[in-house]
């Protein structure tokens, strides 16, 4: 059986990196667009990763928080060409999965992407997608996408992209 | 009047409403239109809000760019041509002590209440703040506080004067073998504290009295009544009362049980229920009568969900209800009880302002004290001496034959107490008399019963079988 898979920018997976590392130890944040134009089975297209600011009030190291108005905006500025898919945020020094707290606070239907980023050696990229009715979050194949069709087995990874 | 306002909805809920980004719905304040829409849509409802009917904490509401929490919330008033848009609160992170303040720890223990919208962190928050007196730990009040503890009920208190003994582990799961002979409230202690070493157990030694009832149940936010005996029960009711909490009932009896929430606004109170107590020694205590052991597991239980229920604030609470249980059936029936007008105690025109003499009440000793010696009792060394006289009397054993078959005094003869009327042609009218039971409470009605049909110089062993297998004969089994 094979996992939908997603595709995810180029642009996008490196912009997602270079936030990450540049927030350890911090988390980082940010919204995940795909074209507006997409039909709905590429929905997943996820072309592009724009940041926002983490504004947990504290324990930024394990925690973020997106100010719902950031969201609006994002969700505003988004359209008409792309449209608001996903959030991904950063685990530094945890792994790239979903914590508890993290499936506390799940919405259904966005495309979750976890970016654990170490202190030493390579962030490791891991997609999710939130299952309401079991309450779990299922991972999710991605495919890093240079704008150009590819099938090009080797882009294609199980779970987490490490770089 | 109603106004047409636009509701944008973010992708994530599109799913729910055909696709759409923005709706038109009606109403005259933010609340109102978003019920609406939950009508129109009632896949959306259980996104949008919490079975409470307030909004989802994770959801943010905007009224033309406008948090509604500061504005009046769900009650904030709109106008045609605004704008209302519905936000998810996005948050996450690696794990660690979350801003409730709770440990990776507990987040971890208390991960299946986490995952229920019904409790949540915010009810898990609720449960932790919460205090519960347990009156009793015993066959009802183990299983109760063992759930609460694991529950993560933040403060448990135990009110418990007895030892561990060995006819308790049957049902008490609470106790080990190695136990028996402990005081029941060290146990509890240290087995509660070693389930959940987040919450704080208190025990309070000592029976429950008019004297320190009020001042314990005012630390409290719920009791719970794990009782066996009517005196402590109307002083657990009329304590309750008095001092505003809900007192959670549960009573078993052989193979039935018998559940509902005393104390509640708008709901009986035992009194209601039951304005008198029985005549003493009408009802047997379980120690007398016996009880399937498992029943207190079942009763206890139902007694710890109302118990989480009350403090979490969902569901349908057991007020005004009484859930009867019968194990042999198995089968469960409610009887709708209510608070009576006339109520001495939590009526409007109540005449009962304080806590009163509740052995007197009932008509008995209180717990946890011998019974005072009267004239027509006889104690087990008097006994054993009479009966190694050249006159001894004559022994009549009240007992069930399934008592009978366990342990006996030698030379009785057994007449069980409802067949003593019809058979009580059987015993010489002459002769000196001495009945005994298991613990002096049959006994003493029977005295009763031949005092009134004539007999004369009858007395009854005090304490039972019980005291005679512990004072003169330890060899006996005891039961």
């Amino acid at each position: 059986m094979t996992e939908p898979s997603w595709r995810l920018g180029r642009s996008a997976f490196e912009a997602i990196e270079a936030h990450g590392r540049a927030s350890y130890p911090e988390e980082c944040c940010g919204f995940l667009l795909a074209p507006a134009s997409a039909a709905e089975g590429d929905r997943r297209y996820l072309r592009h990763a724009v940041p926002t600011p983490n504004r947990a009030p504290a324990e930024r190291t394990r925690r973020y928080v997106i100010d719902p108005l950031d969201l609006l905006r994002a969700e505003r500025s988004a359209a008409p060409s792309d449209r608001l898919v996903g959030i991904y945020h950063s685990h530094p020094d945890h792994p790239a999965v979903p914590s508890e707290f993290d499936r506390e606070r799940a919405w259904p239907w966005y495309s979750y992407l976890v970016l654990s980023v170490p202190r030493e050696g390579p962030p490791v990229l891991g997609a999710f997608e939130w299952d309401p009715s079991t309450r779990q979050f299922h991972p999710r194949r991605l495919r890093i996408d240079d704008g150009r069709p590819s099938d090009d087995p080797e882009d294609r990874g199980d779970g987490p992209v490490n770089r | 009047m109603n106004a047409t306002v636009r509701v944008e909805i973010p992708t994530p809920l599109r799913g729910f409403v055909d696709g759409q980004a923005t709706l038109d719905a009606e109403g005259t304040t933010v609340g109102g239109v978003l019920d609406a829409l939950a009508h129109r849509y009632p896949a959306l409802r259980g996104h949008l809000f919490a079975p409470t009917g307030t909004l989802r904490g994770f959801v943010s509401v905007f009224l033309n760019q406008e948090d509604i929490r500061y504005r009046e919330r769900e009650a904030t008033p709109v106008r045609s041509g605004d704008v209302i848009s519905i936000v998810p609160a996005i948050a996450g992170g690696a794990s660690g002590p979350a801003p409730s303040g709770f440990s990776r720890e507990e987040m971890q223990r208390y991960s299946r209440h986490l995952l229920l919208p019904e409790v949540g962190l915010h009810g898990q928050q609720k449960l932790r703040e919460a205090r519960v007196l347990l009156v009793g730990a015993g066959g009802l009040g183990s299983p109760t506080a063992t759930y609460l503890a694991a529950a993560g009920v933040g403060r448990i208190g135990l009110v418990e004067f007895d030892t561990v003994d060995l006819s308790n582990l049957q049902r008490q799961i609470l106790y080990t073998t190695g136990d028996v002979g402990r005081p029941k409230l060290d146990v509890a202690a240290e087995r509660l504290r070693a389930l959940n070493p987040e919450i704080s157990v208190v025990p309070h030694p000592g029976p429950l009295t008019r004297e320190n009832a009020l001042g314990l149940l005012k630390e409290y936010d719920v009791v719970v009544d794990g009782t066996d005996n009517f005196p402590t029960r109307y002083l657990v009711n009329d304590a309750a009362i008095l001092t505003g909490i809900p007192n959670v009932y549960g009573s078993i009896y052989r193979f039935e049980g018998q559940v509902t929430v005393f104390g509640a606004r708008a709901g009986p109170c035992y009194r209601c229920l039951y304005p008198e107590p029985p005549p003493p020694h009408l009802v047997p205590s379980c120690a007398e009568a016996g009880v399937l052991g498992v029943l207190p597991g079942i009763v206890g239980l139902l007694q710890a969900i109302e118990t989480l229920k009350l403090l979490l604030g969902v569901g349908e609470p057991l007020v005004g209800r009484l859930v009867l249980f019968d194990a042999l059936a198995l089968r469960f029936r409610e009887l709708r009880i209510r608070a009576r007008p006339d109520c001495s105690l939590c009526g409007p025109q109540a005449t009962q302002k304080g806590l009163i003499d509740y052995p007197e009440f009932c008509g008995v000793p209180p717990p946890g004290t011998a019974p005072a010696p009267d004239g027509i009792t006889i104690r087990p060394a008097e006994l054993a001496e009479r009966l190694r006289s050249t006159d001894p009397p004559l022994l009549l054993d009240v007992r069930e034959p399934e008592e009978w078959a366990i342990a006996r005094i030698e030379g009785a003869r057994l007449i069980p107490l409802d067949q003593l009327a019809r058979r009580v042609d059987e015993l010489t009218a002459a002769r000196e008399i001495v009945v005994y039971c298991k613990m002096g409470g049959r006994s003493a009605r029977a005295v009763a019963q031949l005092t009134e049909l004539g007999f004369r110089g009858v007395r009854h062993l005090e304490g039972g079988i019980d005291r005679w297998g512990r004072e003169v004969d330890p060899t006996m089994p005891r039961y």
